[in-house]
């Protein structure tokens, strides 16, 4: 398990990164945490002609949280965002799934945008970036920096509306609207796996305290982040309604680890489970 | 005298060097070494058409390609069948490269060595293996059927069949026993596949020195004296020029026994040729398709019973699949065979088995060894026994219980040393009772009771094992005492973490009394013991540990002649502690066991001021007697050997308390709970690391692990991201109590611990899981999406 040959760069300047990146094309692999990257490329299932590692580029471990969201930067790791309290209060979401994310040591060396442009199916960060309706920014030297909504992000599993010149800067987590609460419930076989199946739920309540909007994003369960709009059902107070729907929507496949029948009946219980949580969430907010 | 070092909880001396990575492992060794590393099959079933290799020749730094052509004959051969057995009718074994055919996905088909491992590797990528793919036969059912032949000259797959009948006191054979019992059952029962999966793989380094026409060889080996003994009869060397040492290993669990594999074989052999250091060190890729796996067994059971739930007769056939070869024999369905018995007196008894060719990596033993399989089926039996009768489990169990008063107990079969099967003992009944009150089972009703009241669903479940552990022939130990008071004990069996060296230094330390730091301990390496057998069975403890006492005693017994000579005393009145010789109740009257040492050894010449009391003009003897008397020895050192009449068996019981989701069928064990038996304990605290280790690996063939092959012959699940081992966050606290039943048949009256936890998990699990939901568990392991499916099933039905 060793890789086969590569060429590397080091660009120091985001300027240089997008020229590296540029010069490389379709044969280049951007490095950052490494976390997917390294393990494929020691098991040769990528072997990228040239790997820029954009780990020593300044500018790019950057975290923001103010009135309209969360940015994080391209070398942000995930462990930093997870502990950032003012993340937590701008978007709470984050801290949630987060903590779900692999492990401690994966976290400390893994990015969030990393994990979006990785773009695993099962992975909780893309569902999350889904279900707010957040950003990805890209940047290239032909087209400069541009912000692609998450439903227009994900096209596929491992797949991402970005081309080979471009490098993913930062991500926009949007910010809670008022008496919203959130909440994101998986299960996997092991503390730390990938889900087998996973739901981010967002639910927002009116001043009296009547639904107003009820979202859940699936993880695990399709080639994409599956975003359902449950605002009929719960709004009802139906929450097994909403359960029915989203287990409509999905699209689960069998796998070493669980069947697609119990996948679909995970999200119906997961659903169910999340929209309750982040609704007892949104009437304490 | 056994000072009260015995039976402490010594903390273990390996751990600073150990979990402060100052452990030399085989990848730490030769760093100067040329890389190894093989191209592999990527077919189940294949012939092997044409293999080009002149891609790879471009390669810079490229040092060498083999291939099986290129073998002398001797190294080409089929690797060795190490236990033969007369059921064995075809056994088979791989050839260190392979000869035209190809039977599992990472069989080695050609040789890579180069400067180093990433170079290796990249002219791999460049062979080209012209496959014939061939259809493989992947389930051992279809094997068993007749599916596509494994081996070509091995029609219907069967490399073994045995049957072996005990009938019943009266001389009734089982199957007749259960025509004529009050109730019968019969039902099927499958068990999957796993693996020992070290945290280290295997690996080989070599070293031929060209002056001295020696090779020294580090093998990550459980045998360090079987690999020497086969690396010379492979490479045609004369036995006193091979060298093999097990460095720091990291874990073996069995697949480290098999020996020697191709690697070692090749290694060593291309060493020679090329006249380089070369080493391979294995990945983890390598190891999931390349090495060994264990467990996968169908068993087709019927058991006859009274109304106590007394087994009157029972009926089991096996199918046991094998993989590819039969390296190690047929030790795995014979230990399954007989050690299902457990702790019971069955009426009468009949098992029969197939070891079955598949085109999947080979089966060989795996911690407990075909034992959990056994112990499977037997408390599978005892649950379904119960809930047929309406009966208490454990008072199933009670019923069938051999009595403290019935040792030495003779199962009446032939166990895996080939010797009788006879417990030596053991007291079952306290056992029970004390698991029993461990896990509080008389209670469980109301807990159960409490927890559904909060919606929750909860179960109990218990399993029981016997296991025959220090299996002989024997092993050896060598102790010497050197004059600066040192103590260097030695054996031939090697260690993979199990803290031999503090038990070993425990049991030395208080035969000869003297402090443990002055004791240091060397395993596995054949220039300090050459006669050995490996480190597996449970057998370390026992084995070694026994020749270890009677080589102290040895040493201790020629100490007290001559410090009994030099202080004019008799040696009955001598005592030693703390290193230092005394004349009881004469306080003044003493010599130090270094003194002594130096004396052992008459000198001619001074090398130092301590050397000095031994030359002849400082110490004249007796002028009528040699300065070493006939029939002894220079030096304060003692060699001795133990050989088992046969197995001391231990035993156990395990009970635990499980949750299951009723919404997301994930499945949480609440509690643990361990009674062990290992006769006397050397060191609690280590042999309870031992228990937790066995447990959570038994909790991985419980739960999570499964080689997920897929009907060609792809193992789809060959990486540490999805073959789950549990991690810490898995396994629940382990509660555990000791009981201590001696075995009468070796010097320490101990018996072999390394396994146990791991063997009745399985069982357990499944019976409380099968409590908490009312479903009947006849297959291990259990994913939530598998309990997810028994409950549509269920559902279904009602």
């Amino acid at each position: 398990m060793k890789p086969p040959p590569f060429g590397y760069r080091a660009p120091r300047e985001v300027g240089q990164a997008l020229a590296d990146i540029a010069a490389v094309g379709e044969d280049g692999k951007v490095l950052a945490g490494g976390q997917s990257l390294i393990p494929l490329l020691n098991m040769r299932l990528a072997a990228p002609g040239t790997v820029v590692d954009i780990n020593r580029v300044a500018g790019l471990d950057t975290l923001t949280a103010g009135p309209d969201g969360v940015r994080v930067g391209a070398l942000t790791r995930q462990a930093r965002v997870e502990r950032s309290e003012e993340a937590a209060a701008v978007q709470p979401l984050l801290r949630q799934a987060l903590r779900l994310v692999a492990h401690p040591a994966i976290r400390n060396r893994g990015t969030v945008v990393g994990s979006l442009v990785h773009a695993d199916p099962a992975a909780e960060l893309p569902a999350v970036l889904a279900v707010l309706d957040g950003s990805v920014r890209l940047a290239s030297v032909a087209d400069g920096e541009r912000d692609v909504p998450a439903r227009e992000f994900f096209t596929g599993p491992l797949e991402v509306a970005a081309g080979p010149d471009d490098l993913a800067v930062s991500a926009f987590f949007p910010a809670l609207p008022p008496r919203t609460g959130t909440a994101f419930h998986e299960v996997s076989r092991r503390h730390g796996d990938f889900a087998l199946a996973g739901v981010a739920a967002v639910v927002t309540m009116r001043a009296d305290l009547g639904l107003e909007e009820a979202r859940v994003a699936c993880a695990g369960v399709g080639p994409v982040p599956i975003v359902v709009d449950v605002t009929a059902e719960a709004g009802a107070g139906d929450r097994a309604a909403a359960a029915h729907t989203v287990r409509e929507r999905i699209e689960p496949e069998d796998d070493v680890h669980a069947g697609a029948a119990y996948r679909r009946h995970l999200i119906g219980v997961l659903t169910e489970r999340a929209l309750a949580e982040a609704s007892r969430r949104a009437a304490d907010a | 005298m056994t000072a009260k070092l015995f039976g402490e909880p010594v903390g273990r001396r390996e751990d600073p060097r150990l979990l402060t990575g100052r452990g030399r492992y085989l990848d730490d060794l030769g760093s100067g070494a040329l890389a190894a590393a093989f191209v592999r099959s990527p077919h189940a079933h294949a012939r092997i058409r044409d293999i080009d290799v002149s891609g790879a020749l471009d390669i810079e730094g490229l040092v060498a390609v083999y291939t099986f052509e290129d073998l002398p004959p001797r190294v080409a051969e089929p690797l060795p069948l190490l236990i033969p057995h007369p059921a064995l009718a075809h056994g088979r074994t791989a050839r260190p490269l392979a000869k035209g055919v190809v039977r599992h996905v990472g069989e080695p088909v050609a040789m890579v060595v180069a400067h180093d491992r990433y170079l290796a590797e990249d002219a791999c990528a460049l062979i080209r293996v012209d496959y014939e793919p061939r259809e493989p036969v992947v389930d051992v059912e279809k094997a068993a059927e007749g599916g596509p032949a494994v081996h070509a000259d091995v029609p219907g797959n069967v490399a073994a069949h045995l049957v072996q009948e005990v009938p019943s006191a009266a001389g009734v054979p089982a199957r007749q026993m259960i025509e004529s019992a009050p109730y019968t059952l019969a039902f099927r029962l499958d068990i999957e596949r796993s693996a020992p999966m070290p945290l280290e793989g295997r690996g080989v380094l070599a070293r031929w020195d060209l002056d001295d026409r020696s090779l020294r060889v580090y093998s990550s080996t459980q045998t360090s004296t079987g690999v020497r003994m086969a690396i010379a009869a492979r490479l045609g060397l004369p036995l006193p020029s091979v060298e093999v040492i097990a460095p720091d290993v990291g874990g073996g669990f069995g697949v480290k026994l098999v020996h020697p594999w191709p690697e070692e074989v090749l290694v060593p052999w291309a060493a020679m040729v090329l006249g380089r250091e070369v080493k391979w060190a294995e990945d983890r890729r390598e190891h999931f398709v390349a090495s060994s796996h264990e467990r996968g067994q169908a068993q087709f059971v019927r058991v006859g019973f009274d109304g106590e739930g007394r087994v009157l007769g029972l009926d089991v056939t096996l199918l046991h699949d094998h993989g590819a070869y039969t390296p190690y024999g047929i030790i795995v369905p014979i230990v399954t065979s007989t050690q299902l018995l457990g702790p019971y007196r069955i009426g009468a008894y009949r098992v029969e088995f197939s070891s079955v060719y598949t085109n999947t990596v080979q089966v060989t033993p795996y911690r407990g060894a075909g034992r959990p399989q056994g112990v499977f089926c037997m408390e599978r039996t005892m649950d379904r026994i119960a809930a047929y009768l309406d009966l208490d489990r454990t008072a199933v169990r009670a019923a069938n219980l051999i009595q403290p008063g019935e040792f030495p107990y003779d199962q009446r079969m032939t166990f895996q040393d080939g010797r009788p099967l006879i417990y030596d003992s053991g007291d079952y009944p306290e056992s029970l009772r004390m698991i029993k009150e461990l896990i509080g089972w008389d209670s469980f009703a109301e807990f159960r009771a409490a927890a559904a009241a909060d919606g929750r669903r909860v179960g109990i479940g218990i399993g029981c094992y016997v296991e025959g552990t220090g299996v002989g022939p024997y092993e050896g130990g060598h102790v010497q005492v050197t004059s600066d008071g040192r103590v260097h004990v030695s054996t031939g069996l090697t260690s993979q973490g199990q803290g031999h060296e503090t038990v070993f230094a425990q049991i030395a330390a208080g035969e000869l009394g003297v402090p443990l730091d002055r004791v240091s301990v060397v395993t596995g390496d054949t220039r300090r013991l050459g006669y050995a057998t490996g480190t597996f069975a449970s057998r370390a403890a026992v084995v070694s540990g026994s020749a270890i006492a009677l080589a102290c005693r040895k040493v201790r017994e020629k100490a007290l002649r001559i410090a009994a000579e030099a202080l004019e005393a008799d040696p009955a009145d001598l005592v030693v502690e703390d290193g230092v010789i005394r004349v009881a109740g004469s306080p003044g009257a003493a010599i130090e066991l270094a003194t002594v040492a130096t004396l052992a050894n008459p000198l001619r010449y001074a090398f130092d001021a301590e050397a000095a009391r031994a030359t002849q003009f400082a110490a004249p003897g007796d002028p009528d007697r040699p300065p070493i008397a006939e029939g002894e020895e220079p030096g304060l050192e003692g060699r001795a050997y133990y050989s088992p009449l046969r197995s001391t068996f231990a035993s156990g019981m395990h009970a635990a308390i499980v949750e299951t989701d009723p919404d997301t069928a994930e499945i949480k064990i609440l509690r643990y709970a361990v009674v062990h038996d290992c006769g006397r304990l050397i060191n609690p605290m280590i042999v309870e690391g031992q228990i937790h280790g066995g447990v959570a690996q038994g909790v991985g063939g419980a739960l999570y692990e499964r080689m997920a092959y897929d009907s060609h012959g792809q193992l789809r699940n060959a990486s540490f991201m999805d073959f789950l081992m549990p991690y810490a966050t898995e396994i629940p606290h382990i509660e555990t109590a000791h009981l201590e039943t001696p075995s009468p048949l070796n010097p320490l009256g101990v018996k072999g611990a390394g396994e146990a936890g791991v063997i009745p998990v399985a069982a357990v699990i499944a019976g409380a899981v099968e409590d908490a939901e009312g479903i009947v568990i006849d297959r291990m392991p259990l994913s939530p999406s598998d309990l997810f499916r028994l409950r549509e099933e269920a559902a279904r039905r009602r």
